[in-house]
C-alpha cells in the first residue's frame, strides 16, 4: 500500500490511532516500528503523518504534558452569549489568548443561551477569574451574558477512544 | 508534585508543540537539548512514570475521528454520584466532569457518526430520565494546548 492512497483509508488511520494512543514506543526509530505494524516503510509512515497533519486530522505530533500534574489544577469553562454577527471577529481573538486552550462555537438551545465556549486553565481560582475578566474586556459590548463553570471533580478522563 | 528535573522541564517546554519528524526522533531531540539519547529516553520514561507527560506522539483531531458532541445534564444533587458513575460506564464517554452549575455534569460523547450519537443521547435520556443538553462543536477557534511552564515548582 502506498501512502498516497492512504488519505481515504479509514482502516489504516484507525490502526495508526490505536498504535499511538498510548504513546510512541521508546525505541530508536518509532516510525519504523509503526511501519512494521502497518505494513508500510518508514518513509511512508512519515509521509502519512505529515499528510494527516497538513489535512488537520492530526493537531500536532508532540510531547503532551499532563497539565493537571504540572500544577494547572484549576480549569474554568467560560461560556459567552455573543452577538452571532461578531463571532467571526471575536472567536479567533479569544482563541489567540495564551491562557485559552480550547475555543469553540456551539449552538444555543432552549434554556441555554451561550454560543461561545473558551476553556481557561490556571494554578489558582484567582488566576482563572482574572482570565475571565480579560475575556470579558475583549468581548466588550458584543457580549450579553456569561458564566464560568469551574470543575469540581474530574470523574473520567481518557484519551481519544475509537 | 515534586520539582521537575531541569532536563524534564526543558523537554516539555521544547517539544510540547511539536517533535522532530525524522528517522530517529529521540536522537534529534537529544541533540537539540544537548544531552545523550539515553538521557533523553530516561527523561521520557521518568516523565511518563510521574504522569507529568500524558504521552508522546500524534494528537488526533476528535472531530475527524467520527462524530462527537459536548453533553450536559442537570442532575439533582442526591442523584449526582449515581448518575455520574452510570455515565462514566459508557465506553463512548471520554471526558466526564462535575461542574458547579445547574448543569452539573459535562461529558464528551463520541461515535462513528451523528446517528450513533443520537441513539446514545436517547439511551442516556431513558437511562437517567434527564434531558441531555446536546452541544456539538460548530467551529473551532483554537486547537492548541500549550502552557508556559514558567514559575512552576
Amino acid at each position: 500500500m502506498s501512502a498516497c492512497t492512504s488519505r481515504y483509508d479509514g482502516a489504516l488511520i484507525r490502526r495508526l490511532m490505536e498504535l499511538t494512543q498510548a504513546g510512541l514506543p521508546l525505541v530508536d526509530n518509532p516510525w519504523a516500528w509503526i511501519g512494521e505494524q502497518l505494513g508500510l516503510d518508514e518513509q511512508a509512515v512519515l509521509d502519512l503523518l505529515r499528510q494527516l497533519q497538513n489535512d488537520g486530522a492530526i493537531r500536532r505530533i508532540a510531547a503532551v504534558p499532563n497539565h493537571y500534574r504540572l500544577g494547572y489544577r484549576h480549569n474554568g469553562m467560560t461560556v459567552w452569549d455573543v452577538d452571532d454577527a461578531e463571532l467571526p471577529r471575536l472567536g479567533p481573538l479569544l482563541g489567540a489568548q495564551p491562557f485559552v486552550s480550547h475555543c469553540y462555537r456551539r449552538p444555543r438551545r432552549d434554556g441555554w443561551r451561550y454560543n461561545l465556549f473558551a476553556m481557561v486553565h490556571g494554578r489558582s481560582a484567582e488566576e482563572i477569574e482574572a482570565y475571565r475578566a480579560q475575556i470579558r474586556e475583549l468581548l466588550g459590548e458584543a457580549c450579553r451574558a456569561d458564566e464560568m463553570l469551574v470543575s469540581s471533580r474530574i470523574l473520567k478522563k481518557t484519551g481519544l477512544r475509537i | 508534585m515534586d520539582r521537575l528535573e531541569p532536563l524534564d522541564r526543558r523537554l516539555i517546554e521544547r517539544f510540547q508543540h511539536g517533535m522532530p519528524l525524522c528517522a530517529e526522533p529521540y536522537r534529534a531531540m537529544a541533540e537539540a537539548l544537548g544531552c545523550s539519547e539515553q538521557a533523553l529516553l530516561d527523561s521520557l520514561r521518568r516523565l511518563q512514570e510521574r504522569d507529568a507527560l500524558s504521552r508522546i506522539g500524534p494528537v488526533f483531531e476528535h472531530s475527524r475521528a467520527g462524530a462527537s458532541t459536548l453533553v450536559a445534564l442537570a442532575v439533582p444533587a442526591e442523584r449526582l454520584e449515581q448518575v455520574a458513575a452510570r455515565i462514566s460506564q459508557y465506553p463512548e464517554v471520554n471526558h466526564n466532569y462535575r461542574r458547579e452549575h445547574a448543569y452539573n455534569l459535562w461529558f464528551v460523547l463520541t461515535g462513528p457518526d451523528r446517528a450513533s450519537l443520537d441513539r446514545l443521547l436517547a439511551e442516556i435520556e431513558t437511562d437517567t430520565s434527564l434531558a441531555p443538553l446536546d452541544l456539538p462543536m460548530e467551529h473551532s477557534y483554537r486547537i492548541d494546548l500549550g502552557f508556559s511552564l514558567e514559575n512552576l515548582p
